[in-house]
């Protein structure tokens, strides 16, 4: 429904998140790299190095755009400061792909830079569908919206996230961004099944694939306690979902996530080429 | 009962206080351990932003020092925008009254020429004035011309060496800093920000016309050090202005 002035979307080809440590690399040869990931929140400045090679990259390669601080699951309502900045990137940029997260990070006009959790119930579900309705309004185009990574369990939860996400998308027509290592994550940290969270996920909707790294930890009680921290290589069960998640749906537009300890670009470029691996092989 | 997110939030930002109720691990159990998950996340990637923020300062007071600063700090002045590039703008002022770091009294304004830096990085790009416009004027004209700048420029006064501080922990083999007052002015020339010293004659006369008086009124009166075609030269070079008026 909001197709009429959509760019061409995202290839489905590998991808990065974009670090400007990379810029130089990248613009000399950018392997099996066919698209980039931005934070929005990055390129909200009035000018200056980050826009202008914004505008450089903008020319060699479809742009997602990824928003981290809208606060989509916020209890408040939603900032109009920062959703006019949001029409502004999208409005000069025209990226291939807008997205945004199944969280909130803003209370009471204070952002809190992570994203955190929410229950999932008729409540939470009425509040995030027209948040998302106010935001595809606002940018004039479809969004995808991501599944958190999650580390604990809501009492007041009476759906389940993957119902919750296929609900969005009927009543908003939102597309999805599926982070296949927060499934991992959330799988092993709330001892559920995550080839069961993949059966259950409203693939059809999936417009991007999400790879990143995770950290190890334990609970109090010794149970595994993983955390999303995109500062290491994906790991092995995770190249496996992605995988079983591509034999369902086919190609798609795959990024390789790394925000933290990041890494020389031929490492970040040897992840996107395992993941160019795997799309081929589909 | 499901916590609301203004309890969540308090309870992330007190690591004292209880976890609040209805939040569970697997086994039902109440979240602990797991709730601080979310504790840690906010506090570090917060710290994380000061730092990138405001390295002199770091540099200047330690690792742990500026940890446990960035603790109080980000407790007392959450981010009020998502925009990470622009957090810390209490910093200065913060400073100035933070007791522990009372035996740096230039900190404060450190922070402040750390601030500025970042935002002439983060400033509109506006093309430069043509450097020979000033020279086609009339001597009457000139003193009756105004002058509008590149938003990157600002003038950053001290009572402290704050020029060569920042140059000591910024540059290799800077001289060491001499305990004197000293003003800086910053400009963005194309992307990257520069910082020069200038005289006190100097920073009244450019604070001056960045208010809008003529050249004629902005050299009146600032002191007898002032040397006004240096002055306007170095604009110029660092091609902070961009039209007459």
């Amino acid at each position: 429904m909001f197709d009429a002035t959509a760019p061409s979307p995202l290839p489905a080809r590998p991808g990065v998140g974009y670090k400007p440590q990379h810029y130089s690399a990248i613009m000399a040869n950018p392997g099996p790299v066919r698209w980039l990931e931005i934070h929005a929140e990055n390129y909200m400045g009035d000018g200056g190095r980050p826009i202008a090679q914004l505008r450089q990259l903008a020319e060699l390669f479809p742009i997602s755009v990824h928003g981290v601080g809208l606060s989509i699951g916020g209890e408040g309502d939603l900032d109009a400061d920062h959703l006019a900045r949001l029409k502004h990137l999208v409005g000069w940029l025209n990226p291939a792909s807008f997205s945004e997260h199944l969280a909130w990070s803003t209370h009471d006009t204070h952002f809190f830079n992570d994203l955190l959790p929410l229950p999932y119930n008729s409540a939470t579900l009425s509040r995030v569908a027209t948040h998302i309705d106010q935001l595809q309004e606002a940018l004039g185009r479809q969004i995808l919206l991501e599944n958190p990574s999650s580390y604990l369990a809501f009492a007041g939860a009476t759906m389940s996230e993957t119902d919750f996400l296929r609900d969005l998308t009927t009543r908003t027509g939102c597309g999805l961004l599926l982070d296949v290592n927060n499934v991992f994550v959330s799988a092993t940290n709330l001892q559920t099944s995550p080839q069961d969270y993949i059966a259950d996920f409203p693939l059809h909707a999936v417009g991007e694939i999400h790879l990143g790294g995770h950290d190890v930890d334990a609970d109090e009680t010794g149970a595994p306690l993983l955390i999303d921290s995109h500062g290491k290589p994906v790991v092995d069960p995770v190249w496996s979902l992605l995988d079983l998640t591509l034999a369902k749906t086919g190609p798609k537009p795959v990024l390789i996530e790394w925000d933290n300890d990041v890494p020389e670009w031929p490492v970040l470029a040897s992840e996107a080429a395992r993941a160019d691996a795997v799309l081929a092989s589909q | 009962m499901t916590a609301t997110q203004a309890s969540f939030i308090a309870s992330v930002l007190d690591p004292q206080a209880a976890v609040p109720q209805g939040l569970q691990n697997p086994d039902g159990a109440p979240a602990t351990k797991r709730f601080d998950v979310y504790r840690n996340n906010v506090s570090v990637s917060l710290a994380d932003a000061l730092e990138t923020a405001f390295p002199v300062v770091r540099k200047l007071v330690g690792d742990a020092f500026f940890r446990a600063m960035a603790g109080v700090y980000l407790r007392q002045h959450p981010p009020k925008t998502p925009l990470m590039m622009f957090y810390g703008d209490a910093m200065p002022a913060f400073l100035g009254r933070f007791t522990p770091a009372r035996s740096l009294p230039y900190l404060s304004d450190i922070a402040a020429v750390e601030l500025a830096m970042r935002h002439a990085y983060h400033a509109a790009d506006v093309p430069p004035m043509d450097a020979e416009t000033l020279a086609t004027l009339a001597p009457d004209a000139l003193l009756q011309t105004r002058l509008r700048f590149a938003p990157a420029t600002q003038v950053i006064p001290s009572d402290y060496p704050i020029y060569s501080i920042y140059r000591a922990n910024t540059v290799a083999d800077a001289p060491k800093p001499v305990m004197q007052p000293e003003t800086v002015l910053i400009t963005r020339p194309d992307l990257d920000p520069m910082i020069d010293p200038i005289n006190t004659a100097t920073a009244r006369c450019i604070t001056a016309l960045l208010k809008g008086q003529t050249l004629g009124q902005a050299m009146t009166g600032v002191g007898d050090d002032l040397d006004m075609g240096g002055t306007l030269g170095l604009l110029l070079r660092q091609s902070a202005v961009t039209a007459i008026y």
